[in-house]
């Protein structure tokens, strides 16, 4: 039997690379664009749009809600891409992300620095993930279209941890 | 002369974007159904088992198979006794993008890849080719680009060996890893010049993949002359597997379900090799009229 955690990060710091989940709570879309305006947004102070203290990531824009669905469409994207803008979230208090492939060195060590955690979602899988996702609705950057930042409600969403608060990385050479 | 409409390149065009989309090639998950038979290894297996059921839905529900319903790259085979009345490049980026509209499909396209501003369905890639004969043939590809970002092009020289061409495809798979969405398809083209190369490593990706019962590469590896392109291709097949990528990344036998080559006469004073990756959701749809 998988473990079901919920969103508390405190939930996070037990797990351990390799471990396989499901997932129960609320996670916020953002891939790259998103990423950059966040950054930027953070920086200069703006007014918050979502609490990133203690949040999840969910590298993903998904396609349009077909009628009568949640949403559309859902699996994550190449996380590589963030990899810039993740050390940063980091000291500001993001606690999770969930995506596809390798993470840099420096994200690495920042998980590990401020005991977060990176996991895998079922890559290509965006048809299979969107049954997991029981509400979404958007929170900022409408402009970007399928970049904009949305709230998921996520029940047992299945993920792999791949890198612990530990910095212990699945794909790691050891 | 005969004359096609355009609006039936349009309605084809539309139609082809959500069978592409929804519908996995019965050839691509025929190769991941007998992966899944011959994976060994736990996760590999239910990564593949994920895939399977993923294209199920996809079909069954019509929804996209992957989020990123990827860059619409359309070929087109024009027959030269037919006279499209119309604009062709109109009709074809109206059937994208009433294709993806319909389909509830991403708008991934930004009209200005510098200021990175509205996205859209439109702005499909094109490739025509004047043939012979009075058909035309539409071939629609959705690229996802998280593979795409993996396309590669080195410009050997012309007395490189075979052997370093090898190293250069399996060097590709290494660097893109469990990133784009193993396991993959490795489109490699091999001559022309640097754009033909890079061509031919894409459009080689819509060739039908082989589906062979149980484990036969090591007879059909036997039964092919070293040197040759489908020697080189089992060759480059067993090599890549033996790097245990895996799907998802996390190991196992299966890094990759296929590699296509297609080669194209070539200067005598070099030798382009382009490799360009799909992920496991290879998706084109074909249509003749």
């Amino acid at each position: 039997m998988k473990k079901e955690i919920k969103d508390q990060y405190n939930h996070f710091k037990s797990l351990t690379a390799g471990e396989e989940i499901k997932f129960s709570g609320i996670i916020y879309t953002a891939r790259d664009q998103a990423h950059k305006r966040l950054i930027n947004d953070l920086s200069k102070g703006k007014k918050r749009l979502f609490d990133i203290k203690g949040a999840v990531l969910y590298y993903c824009g998904p396609t349009k809600a077909p009628k009568g669905k949640v949403i559309g469409s859902c699996g994550p994207t190449t996380s590589s891409r963030m990899d810039e803008f993740t050390p940063f979230l980091l000291r500001k208090g993001l606690k999770g992300m969930i995506g596809k492939g390798r993470r840099s060195k420096e994200v690495i060590a920042a998980i590990k620095r401020y005991k977060a955690v990176y996991f895998l979602a079922p890559s290509g899988c965006g048809a299979l993930v969107s049954k997991y996702v029981k509400k979404a609705e958007p929170v900022a950057y409408a402009d970007l279209g399928p970049e904009q930042i949305l709230r998921l409600e996520v029940k047992c969403l299945p993920l792999i941890v791949a890198i612990d608060s530990k910095g212990k990385d699945i794909y790691g050479e050891d | 002369m005969r004359v096609i409409d355009v609006k039936k390149i349009t309605e084809t065009v539309a139609n082809l974007c959500l069978k592409a989309n929804c519908s996995l090639r019965a050839d691509v998950l025929g190769r991941i159904k007998l992966a899944y038979k011959n994976e060994t290894d736990k996760k590999a297996k239910a990564a593949l088992k994920a895939i399977i059921k993923n294209a199920e839905i996809a079909r069954r529900e019509k929804l996209a198979i992957c989020q990123d319903t990827g860059l619409p790259v359309v070929f087109v085979e024009l027959g030269q006794d037919v006279m499209i009345k119309g604009d062709l490049r109109k009709a074809i980026n109206s059937g994208v993008v009433k294709g993806y509209k319909k389909g509830d499909f991403r708008e991934s396209i930004v009209c200005n890849p510098l200021a990175r501003k509205g996205s859209s369905y439109s702005g499909a890639v094109i490739h025509t080719d004047i043939v012979k004969g009075s058909k035309v043939k539409i071939i629609v590809m959705p690229k996802g680009f998280g593979c795409e970002n993996k396309s590669r092009l080195k410009m050997f020289l012309p007395t490189a060996g075979i052997e370093e061409i090898k190293e250069f495809v399996i060097e590709s798979v290494k660097l893109a890893g469990p990133d784009a969405c193993p396991p993959y398809v490795v489109g490699v083209g091999i001559g022309g010049g640097a754009e033909l190369a890079s061509l031919l490593a894409k459009k080689v990706l819509l060739r039908k993949l082989p589906i062979q019962k149980g484990d036969t590469l090591r007879s059909r590896v036997l039964s092919l002359r070293p040197g040759t392109v489908p020697f080189l291709e089992i060759e480059l097949l067993k090599a890549i597997n033996s790097l245990k990528i895996g799907p998802m990344g996390l190991g196992g036998k299966t890094t990759a379900l296929a590699v296509n080559i297609e080669t194209y006469p070539t200067h005598i004073a070099g030798l382009p090799v382009a490799v360009n990756l799909s992920c496991h959701a290879l998706r084109s749809a074909t249509a003749i009229l």
